[in-house]
């Protein structure tokens, strides 16, 4: 069993501090949605903790089974069993996904002999067409080819936890059931595999009648101003982030709200 | 006291001297060239020193079917030259001319391969690729250093002259992969006539100092050309391109794709210019030269031009210098690839688009081979120095 612990983690863009002291524990099985309005730091989150170049850290931990993740470079992170599926997948002309897929499996010392197959299978459990496996990494795909693409290599790569970065902006409906649906059986595995720990961070509650959240996290300005079971989705998805944006930013609460509102008028 | 004299010419042989000796008199007429005049901007032309070479016979080896390969005669050669070092060719010329007959299909690529010997030699190989109406044919011209003349200076000066009678279909390929002590300067000069199809290629890996100007004249209508290059400069090595796009005719379409990485010290200028005459209405021309900085210590310079005498054209240019995409390096580490080998899989993929438009099946794994060995990623290579996956 693995655990993510993120601790006290502050960071921020260019000297502006984003994430004010976030505090997060993610075990294997589990799945936490972390939700929060445009500006909240999701991203942020999502690009600290898999180390992406521009973020600098400025207070707290980030550990994985004890193991300071933060002092990795961001291929250390994930052959330690970090994974980031991203919101705007890069495109990387002339690059094959198979090629990529072979060089991050050598790194983690395992065979790249069924690579193939174990790529068509993949494909097969989420719609993916085959066609796209030759194809250079995201280079003509559609937005929501774009995430079975990442959840395909979700799949093969097999880490202990995954950050998903907004899995379902651009997705259309059957695009999200079927990468939503992965992702759960994955959290669900029972034998030799470990069940995959799952940190999903995303805007609305679509996703979360796909992916059946144990937690549910609200970020705003920063900070988890509230956590909670599968029920808080729900209250949020009636009263939307101003009711909770408030307690993020108690000296100007109504400046707050209304700001958020207007950012998230939906 | 020069190398290059009427005694040199005379002693080479190779025929037809008063021919070589009226170029050889134009040629000493003519002062060097210098980075003063804008064709050789940038360039270490000033920097050469012609008289530290002796005019040699080149060594050249040809795999072609029988027939295709003819008596060169100077009615072959045109008067104009587009620079002293073309006239310097004509003088000393080694040439070998490929005449394709009309109709005439030619299945497998013809291989011509310039072996440089290196000790201070200059050598003046001229290729000339006459394709007759409606013929098909793929050449590949490669420059190697001799074995064991890596270290040699050398002086190599070439030209190609490609000529597509109506509605041939020409692709050529010119490798180069001279020792870093050479030396080249050499021209390329194609000519399509009316529907006639031609691909100018150009990988370039070797030499110290290595400048190709490429010039692909459209003068029959209908008629389509294509000039794509790969290089790749490290150390301290220069590759300088000067190309022309030039639409002589109505309804012609030319296309380019030059894309080049420099690392350590190295340095690369990309200079194109798309001329569309006057009576070249219909004309599409798109040009696009993309640049990799590998190093902080690496330079390329990319300069396009146009020149266009016509409203009815469609036209663009579009040319880019820069390091590795951030986020395409961070989306590969992310997936646990090793940085080195990130940077690897992005400069094979960005080198991707111009190899498989080589007329070079079977090369092109070669090829990726080269540039993934020449990659100098600090303290990765001896690891990456198996077959490429």
């Amino acid at each position: 069993m693995s655990t993510l612990e993120i601790r006290g983690l502050r960071a921020g863009v260019a000297g502006k501090e984003i994430l004010t002291g976030i505090d997060l524990t993610i075990r294997s099985g589990e799945v936490h949605a972390v939700m929060g309005p445009n500006g909240a730091g999701k991203s942020t989150l999502a690009g600290v903790v898999m180390g992406k170049p521009g973020y600098e850290v400025l207070d707290g931990s980030v550990t994985l089974d004890g193991t300071d993740v933060l002092a990795m470079a961001p291929w250390e992170r994930a052959t330690a069993g970090l994974h980031l599926v991203m919101q705007y997948p890069t495109e990387v002309p002339g690059v094959m996904l198979h090629d990529v897929l072979a060089e991050a499996l050598t790194t983690r010392g395992r065979p790249t002999a069924e690579l193939d197959a174990t790529l068509r299978a993949e494909a097969a459990k989420i719609g993916f067409d085959e066609r796209f496996l030759d194809r250079a990494l995201n280079v003509d795909l559609s937005g929501g080819e774009k995430k079975r693409n990442e959840t395909l290599q979700l799949a093969v790569l097999a880490p202990k936890i995954v950050i998903l970065d907004e899995l379902d902006s651009g997705l259309d409906i059957d695009a999200l059931r079927d990468c939503a649906r992965r992702v759960e059986e994955m959290s669900n595995q029972v034998g030799d595999d470990e069940p995959l720990g799952v940190l999903a961070i995303t805007h609305y509650s679509r996703l979360l009648q796909e992916l059946q959240p144990d937690h549910v996290h609200i970020l705003a300005n920063g900070r988890i101003v509230e956590s909670g079971g599968p029920e808080l989705a729900t209250q949020l998805e009636n009263d939307g982030y101003s009711a909770f944006a408030g307690e993020a930013d108690s000296d100007d609460a109504d400046a707050s709200a209304s700001a958020l509102s207007d950012l998230f008028s939906i | 006291m020069s190398t290059f004299t009427p005694d040199a010419v005379r002693e080479l042989g190779g025929g037809w001297s008063e021919f070589r000796l009226a170029a050889l008199d134009r040629f000493a007429a003519a002062p060097l060239p210098t980075p003063d005049e804008e064709i050789w901007r940038y360039s270490r032309i000033d920097q050469l020193e012609l008289d530290r070479f002796v005019p040699a016979t080149c060594t050249t080896t040809i795999d072609a079917p029988d027939g295709l390969v003819v008596d060169a005669e100077p009615e072959l050669f045109p008067d104009e030259t587009p620079d002293v070092f073309a006239e310097l060719n004509r003088a000393f010329m080694s040439p070998v001319v490929i005449a394709v007959p009309a109709g005439r299909t030619v299945a497998d690529p013809i291989v011509v391969t310039h072996t440089i010997a290196g000790s201070g030699t200059a050598v003046f190989p001229r290729l000339v690729i006459d394709a007759g109406e409606d013929s098909d044919v793929s050449v590949i011209e490669r420059f190697v250093a001799a074995d064991g003349a890596d270290d040699d200076t050398a002086l190599v000066v070439p030209v190609l002259q490609v000529h597509a009678a109506q509605a041939a279909r020409v692709k050529y390929l010119a490798v180069n992969e001279v020792g870093e002590r050479t030396w080249q300067i050499g021209n390329q000069q194609a000519v399509g006539e009316r529907d006639s199809t031609t691909l100018l290629a150009t990988v370039t890996l070797g030499g110290d100092y290595v400048r190709a100007r490429t010039e692909a004249r459209l003068s029959g209508q209908g008629g389509t050309t294509k000039q794509v290059a790969l290089y790749f400069a490290g150390g301290t090595q220069m590759h300088d391109f000067r190309t022309i796009q030039d639409h002589d005719a109505p309804h012609t379409s030319s296309d380019l794709l030059f894309k080049g990485a420099v690392q350590d010290h190295a340095a690369s200028v990309y200079t194109g210019l798309i001329k569309i005459r006057k009576h070249a209405n219909g004309t599409t021309a798109f040009q696009t030269n993309r640049n990799l900085t590998l190093s902080e210590g690496a330079w390329a310079e990319s300069v396009p031009n146009l020149d266009i005498e016509t409203n009815d054209v469609k036209c663009s240019h579009a040319s880019t210098v820069g390091p590795i995409d951030e986020e395409q390096r961070f989306y590969l580490e992310s997936r646990g690839v090793r940085p080195e080998v990130a940077e690897r899989l992005v400069v094979l993929g960005f080198f991707e688009e111009v190899i498989a438009q080589l007329p070079a099946g079977e090369i092109a794994d070669d090829l990726r081979f080269r540039v993934s060995n020449k990659l100098d990623l600090t303290g990765a290579r001896k690891e990456l120095a198996g077959t490429p996956s």
